[in-house]
């Protein structure tokens, strides 16, 4: 069986590139570096663009603009870049511009540690623009999820037409492992954004149902079209009627809650009669699962979910897997973020334990065993 | 530049939308006179209306692109210049239009300076009314020195940024000043639009609710003031430079964008159980490119593995330290919070290897360049080697040791360390081959 040695950035750059992504632009910035680097390497030879913008606000900028000109756009940063983005980020849910972000999460805050791993970020992803509206973020573990969920944040843009995020870390990306070159192959290619039939009259934001898409129009193509970030109505003009404001905000969120059942993307290994259940998310993870493993021969029957599809949270795997669980180990490398979503899902009874580590260190299957046979 | 084309489509009498006028703004404000020189232009063009984009910043002129037949974006305050550089990028023959105020000159001049430095071929008109309308007439970066204004009731103390002289020193196609009352304004927004590359417009206007009032200002006085401050007025530079997005479309792409490349295979390793390596050395020793060669002939050996690295912000300077882990099962957890292995090649190397050494048992390895041994010879269980690399070039250093650790704790066969060495790095190949041949210097 061939193999390959990849770092997680590499499977991105390769997930964007079999997705289709023909624009890409950034700031160079660590751990998200080898992305750009990567990119503008992949995408020149492929007549796509990739460029280094001036700052991470308008490499944000210029995938929103070649984004509406019918490109499938990629950025990707860290921390201090997402707080550049996140007004953009604000235009990209507002005006309904298919993007993906990457996060490459290090340690905050502000400056942090550039090399330094932290899982910090799943709360700010999720609330980093003004309005509090709904996004979507997926999370690899390791290289080969990089590239499915890349391959997958593209799916998603291009069908809810929304930025969706990548919430990946800087071990992930910036470690070389094993992979299994045949599993960095995607199904097929990423379905593109639904587009408005050329002849007849268009409405940039025209929708029936709440959850509708508004069927895409290129700037440049067959209709006149209007993207606009303010409160608008469905052709795209500005307005303050209470009606229309109260249509499109609700618009927004039934679009993105409407397709959860599809995002949900969680791996689930349970075991028969098991009373604790292991939740973990990104470079956690793979400690969680080796931690599973120990207990498992330790004689412990112990249940294990890992989340790929970090927003919307995935409430009905995650509480399919609460069924007869008694207690819960979270373990992130945060104070405890993705716990606070576990427990609005838990019954009264079932206890939740975090296993957090902030020093710079990545959390040891042994803390996470601990956890686990502490619960008995 | 395309004149209106394809099947049934006729150049517009107009690019107005006039069932939405007329425009919201106040009597006397400059906006719509500019915005009917930006149509008459338009009309020149004789553009299909869908291959215009006009990109609207934030305050009055924001109202603008909703008034036009064209595509329209209207998006964050000072950010119109990277969308439209976007759109730009994506579709090179659009024309691409930006209008903004003089607020937008301060938020967005990075994007000013560095859309005019790569000459992206996109107009900007700069509705220029020295301060900032919807908000209520505060101070903006254009407006002249002791205007009174909300935000500066005692007179404005700053110095006015010259748009005009900004973007063109910068290398702007085209840059020129003008007001809306100057019957030529049409021509000179023309001549933008027109440019190949980017072009600036700053055309001087009357703000009748604020700064008219505030400053006892009025059309006179603006005109007056457009001859009296000694800025050029008119076309102030025309240059003629390679448009960006042109530019970018003939550059030869570089022929990376290395593929994912299989690795079969064919060597075997004796390893029944996983082995972490800790390499701490300097930069220079080219400890990582070490590290990715052991990874990737375990991998050829049929192991699994992993390498993380760790180095400061310095470049070349400072430790430099890679972890791998080899294993005959798949590797979960990739911290090593004491290695089986620990190489300590240089001083750079020695605050985080004896923090490691401490942890270390009986059962671990520790090799150690020979003048760095009195440094670990208490904390540590470890057994210790002595290398000396004093026979060593610096960057055969990382990966010598590697070949040795290889062969000792039998991790996988030098042959697949040449063949990984040789696979992967172009014109060092024979280098680093040889320095996987001096790994016996190391313990002579």
């Amino acid at each position: 069986m061939s193999r390959a040695f990849i770092t997680g950035a590499q499977a991105i750059v390769q997930g964007a590139v079999d997705s289709g992504c023909d624009f890409y632009a950034g700031y160079p910035i660590t751990p998200a570096t080898p992305i750009l680097l990567g990119m503008v390497r992949a995408l020149p030879p492929r007549g796509g663009i990739a460029i280094q913008a001036e700052d991470e606000i308008a490499a944000i900028g210029f995938c929103i603009g070649a984004a509406m000109t019918n490109r499938r756009a990629m950025t990707a940063t860290s921390g201090p870049g997402m707080s550049l983005y996140s007004e953009n980020i604000g235009f990209a849910i507002m005006a309904e511009v298919p993007l993906v972000i990457v996060d490459v999460q290090r340690m905050g805050p502000a400056t942090g540690g550039a090399t330094t791993p932290a899982q910090g970020d799943l709360q700010f992803v999720r609330w980093g623009t003004s309005g509090g509206f709904p996004v979507v973020a997926l999370a690899p573990e390791n290289a080969e999820q990089c590239y499915r969920l890349t391959v997958k944040a593209f799916e998603l843009a291009e069908r809810l037409r929304a930025p969706v995020f990548l919430l990946a870390d800087k071990e992930v990306v910036m470690t070389a492992e094993t992979v299994d070159p045949e599993r960095l192959k995607s199904a097929g290619p990423v379905t593109p954004r639904r587009t408005a039939p050329p002849e007849g009259p268009y409405l940039s934001y025209g929708f029936d149902r709440p959850e509708d898409v508004p069927a895409f129009s290129p700037f440049g193509g067959p209709h006149v079209v209007r993207v606009n970030t303010s409160t608008h109505d469905e052709g795209g003009y500005l307005t303050k009627d209470p009606a229309k404001v109260e249509r499109l905000n609700r618009h927004l969120v039934a679009k993105i809650e409407a397709a959860a059942p599809d995002v949900e993307d969680v791996a689930l290994d349970l075991q028969e009669g098991a009373d604790t259940l292991v939740v973990s998310y990104g470079v956690s993870a793979r400690s969680a699962a080796d931690a599973v493993r120990e207990a498992r021969r330790l004689g412990r029957a112990v249940s294990l979910a890992v989340v790929h599809s970090v927003w919307p949270f995935p409430k009905a795997a995650i509480t399919r897997a609460l069924a007869g669980v008694l207690h819960l180990v979270v373990a992130e490398l945060n104070f405890g973020q993705l716990r606070l979503e576990v427990e609005r899902v838990v019954e009264a009874g079932q206890r939740v334990t975090g296993v957090h580590r902030v020093d710079g260190e990545l959390i040891t299957p042994g803390a996470i065993l601990q956890a686990i046979l502490q619960q008995a | 530049m395309k004149p209106a084309s394809g099947p049934g489509v006729e150049a517009p009498g107009t690019y107005i939308d006039e069932r939405r006028l007329p425009y919201p703004f106040c009597p006397g404000c400059g906006h719509g006179r500019i915005l009917d020189a930006l149509n008459a232009a338009l009309v020149r063009t004789r553009r299909d209306p869908r291959r215009v984009v006009i990109v609207t910043d934030i305050g009055c002129v924001g109202l603008s692109d909703q008034y036009f037949l064209t595509n329209g974006l209207h998006g964050l305050h000072g950010r119109s210049v990277t969308y439209a550089t976007g759109i730009k990028l994506a579709d090179p023959d659009l024309t691409v239009i930006v209008l903004m105020g003089d607020g937008g000159c301060g938020i967005g001049a990075n994007h000013l300076v560095h859309a005019a430095r790569r000459n992206v071929g996109i107009a900007v008109l700069v509705f220029n009314n020295f301060n900032f309308g919807m908000t209520g007439g505060q101070q903006s970066p254009l407006t002249p020195p002791g205007s009174v204004t909300s935000s500066t009731p005692a007179g404005n103390p700053e110095f006015p940024m010259d748009v005009c002289a900004t973007v063109a020193v910068n290398g702007a196609a085209f840059a020129a000043r003008t007001s809306a009352f100057d019957p030529a304004l049409s021509d000179l927004i023309y001549e933008a639009i027109t440019t190949d590359g980017f072009a600036l417009v700053d055309i001087w206007e009357l703000c009748t609710a604020y700064f008219v009032p505030n400053n006892r200002f009025s059309r006179q006085a603006l005109e007056q003031a457009l001859k009296q401050t000694g800025l050029p007025a008119g076309a102030v530079a025309r240059r003629t430079r390679t448009e960006y997005t042109r530019a970018l479309r003939d550059q030869a792409p570089s022929p990376g964008g290395a593929p994912i490349r299989a690795i079969e295979p064919r060597y075997k390793s004796a390893l029944a159980g996983p082995r972490s390596i800790i390499l701490a050395g300097a930069a220079g020793q080219k400890v990582r490119s070490a590290a990715s060669v052991l990874g990737r002939a375990a991998v050829m050996s049929g192991l699994y593995a992993t390498q993380r690295d760790d180095y400061p912000v310095t470049v070349m300077t400072g430790h430099s330290i890679s972890e791998v882990i080899v294993s005959p099962q798949p590797i979960g957890y990739t911290g090593i919070p004491a290695p089986d292995v620990l190489v300590v090649l240089a001083r750079e190397g020695v605050p985080r290897a004896r923090r490691l050494a401490c942890g270390m048992g009986p059962e671990g390895r520790l090799y150690v360049e020979r003048s760095l041994v009195p440094q670990f010879s208490a904390g540590t269980k470890a057994r210790v080697h002595v290398l000396s690399t004093e026979r060593l070039g610096k960057r055969s250093t990382g990966l010598a040791a590697v070949a040795l650790i290889a062969e000792q704790e039998r991790l996988v066969p030098v042959e697949a360390l040449e063949e990984a060495a040789r696979d992967g790095h172009r014109g060092v190949e024979e280098e680093m081959v040889r320095a996987i041949a001096a790994r016996k210097l190391l313990v002579q």
